[in-house]
């Protein structure tokens, strides 16, 4: 039988053809932006591809390199944080940290299991915009408290109960924005510790009300110490917009740790061309950040923890390599914890989504109970289990990297290395500066001539 | 009367020489002399005592300040009693921007002028100036009082949630969602109090009230400019 065009007859036609810059997805974003007039508002990071961890691989050892036993020889995962001017450094068994996501964002018992989770695997929990909880207090071992451009809930006592200070001057999903946090979050508990009325549009400002430049936030850092004792390291996070400045300015302004996050680092609630279009991918920073402290006869005196798309112990053993003293995880940590979990999935499509694509975290209906203020849907949410479940998750992370550390013939973590690292693309041999997989060459490279 | 010469003694020595101050204690009067336009002066005190600054003050002075009374016989730079939670600062001179920034409670009062951002988002913190205000004051400012005896500067009151602003003088601009509102009796005895804490000798009926529209309280495409 031929085939036959059952619609029309005469000469064979052109079939239809989708535009390349008009796909389905920006023709829907463009209806729906003319139907509603209001930009699009969502969770987490940048979905778009960029280039990432996965276009690195590890080269392993071989004749040349000498590997570790991969179950029996030690390979160590502790890190230090804060070595430069506190007199009590954070010391933990693994360098995977929580990032800072606020109570609002997300339920109590969420927080809670964050802090179990991590506790349980050594590790730091992070606060967020919104100020410290008790939940999150109590069960976490070592907390890092975030300062913040709103200072929602700042008070000295919760300063002084932190572990360390993180000055928070921007992320990587909005490099440059403010925060938001709508209505539908700000519960009576949440309005009080943020000082703001119930029920309304939370808007988090985007520079700190109280300095301007880098000279005043070394003012700001001394104030800081002074209040607590010089004891508690600080950091200083800045979003992935110029990794080389701003750890310069940042070192310069006295932290003692820079949290460096790219564009893949999730937010609660911003616009979606933010997310999608301002700041720079993470691999193409941490170099970057890394080639400043190294400048400042800085590298490993000022500690570098990198955030943003980490998903993997293999993520993490990249990291380490290009120069990071340790990472933090804010999306794999929710997942761990059973956000965007199949198992509500017919609620994600009640919700208009599917589970994996679940964003609209500002609206506080998450199935999962995680990203909510409802009391219902919270109630969904073990933090017992939660913890379970993230430090399980933590472990096989730590694991997969000593796995690959081994194979490179390490025994720290810390001591990956660029040269153990390979690029499969161009964009990644740029911009993580490595050689792109069977050369000894990489875009920009010194003395290339490119 | 404990004295601490800052020409002589280190910040650090000095702070933690009154963060060693307990709730009970007895040594309940400081003096700091020479300050010398020093950053981070007092700052996280949490007893009642009272210290007096004798000269003029760099960044943050008395910043987060509990419980404590601190007066600077002089000027304050950017950042005085930035995030206090209770207690009094006064200054006797001007001071520099942001002041009184995030404030959570107590008692500033500015005898001279202040600078840009006074009151930036302010969150229940009482502030009285005797004389100007600078622009883009109690910009987010949520909760307390500021009152300004003399002008206030352009856009004040930008973006304001439910603090409550009362100025005597001219306002050069208000900034978005900041309206004139009626002044009612009981905002002329709130008036009043803060008046005579703030040592003004003005009376309550020469001032105006300014506060939120509460327009931009929800997110509004007409507001997304």
């Amino acid at each position: 039988m031929t085939m036959k065009d059952t619609k029309h007859d005469g000469p064979p036609r052109t079939p239809p053809r989708q535009s390349a810059t008009f796909t389905q997805d920006v023709n829907a974003e463009i209806r729906r932006a003319a139907a509603t007039g209001i930009y699009d508002i969502r969770g987490g990071g940048a979905k778009r591809k960029v280039p990432h961890f996965d276009d690195l691989l590890f080269l392993g050892a071989s004749i040349s390199r000498y590997p570790l036993e991969g179950y029996r020889e030690r390979c160590g995962t502790d890190v230090t944080l804060g070595t430069r001017h506190a007199k009590n450094p954070i010391k933990l068994d693994i360098p995977v940290t929580i990032a800072g996501m606020s109570f609002g964002a997300l339920s109590g018992a969420a927080k809670e299991a964050l802090g179990r989770g991590a506790s349980a695997a050594g590790t730091s929990t992070t606060t967020g915009d919104g100020g410290m909880t008790q939940e999150e207090r109590g069960h976490s071992s070592k907390l890092v408290y975030q300062y913040l451009p709103s200072r929602y809930g700042m008070n000295p006592d919760d300063l002084r109960k932190a572990d360390a200070i993180e000055v928070v001057v921007g992320q990587g999903a909005k490099p440059g924005g403010g925060g938001m946090l709508l209505g539908q979050k700000i519960s009576d508990r949440v309005a009080q510790m943020r000082n703001l009325p119930q029920g309304i549009d939370q808007r988090s400002a985007c520079r700190h009300p109280d300095w301007t430049g880098p000279d005043d936030l070394e003012i700001k850092i001394l104030e800081l110490r002074e209040i607590t004792g010089w004891k508690v390291p600080i950091y200083i996070k800045v979003g992935g917009a110029r990794p080389y400045f701003d750890t310069t300015l940042a070192i310069k302004a006295g932290a003692d740790v820079v949290v460096l996050d790219g564009m893949q680092g999730g937010t609660a609630a911003t616009q979606d061309v933010f997310i999608e279009h301002v700041g720079q991918p993470i691999l193409a920073c941490i170099r970057e950040s890394v080639r400043a402290l190294q400048d400042m006869n800085m590298h490993r005196e000022v500690q570098l923890i990198v955030s943003g798309g980490i998903r993997s112990g293999a993520d993490v053993a990249k990291c380490m390599a290009l120069g990071a003293d340790a990472v933090a995880i804010g999306t794999a940590a929710l997942i761990a914890l059973g956000d965007n979990d199949p198992r509500w999935e017919e609620e994600y499509q009640k919700l208009g989504t599917t589970a994996g694509a679940y964003d609209d975290w500002h609206e506080g209906r998450d199935p999962a109970g995680i990203t909510t203020q409802d009391p219902e849907l919270a109630a969904r949410f073990d933090p017992i289990e939660g913890g379970r479940r993230l430090n399980n998750f933590l472990k096989v992370m730590t694991l997969e990297a000593q796995t690959i550390a081994r194979a490179c013939g390490k025994n720290h973590l810390h001591n990956l290395e660029p040269e153990d690292l390979c690029a499969i693309t161009m964009e990644a041999a740029a911009m993580a500066k490595v050689p792109l997989a069977g050369t000894d060459w990489w875009p920009g490279k010194p003395g290339t001539g490119f | 009367m404990q004295t601490i010469d800052l020409g002589t003694t280190a910040l650090r020595e000095l702070n933690a020489s009154l963060h060693a101050q307990a709730a009970d204690t007895n040594q309940t009067a400081w003096e700091i002399v020479n300050p010398r336009g020093s950053h981070a002066v007092a700052v996280g005190l949490d007893a009642p005592i009272e210290v007096y600054v004798k000269g003029s003050t760099g960044y943050y002075t008395a910043g987060m300040n509990k419980q404590a009374t601190v007066h600077v016989h002089g000027s304050a730079g950017p950042g005085v009693a930035e995030n206090m939670i209770s207690g009094t600062v006064i200054v006797d001179g001007d001071a520099s921007q942001y002041a009184g920034a995030t404030g959570h409670g107590g008692t500033l009062v500015i005898k001279g002028n202040a600078s840009s951002r006074c009151g930036i988002s302010m969150k229940g913190i009482d502030i009285v100036v005797h004389g100007n205000v600078g622009h883009m004051s109690a910009f987010m400012a949520q909760s307390g009082n500021l009152v300004v005896c003399g002008d206030a500067g352009e856009a004040l009151g930008d973006s304001i949630y439910e603090a409550r602003l009362f100025v005597r003088g001219s306002v050069k601009s208000l900034g978005a969602d900041c309206i004139e509102k009626e002044m009612r009796p009981e905002h002329l005895e709130i008036l009043r109090d803060l008046l005579e804490r703030g040592g003004c000798d003005a009376r309550p009926e020469e001032f105006r009230r300014y506060g939120s529209a509460r327009q931009l309280y929800n997110f509004n495409i007409d507001n997304a400019y």
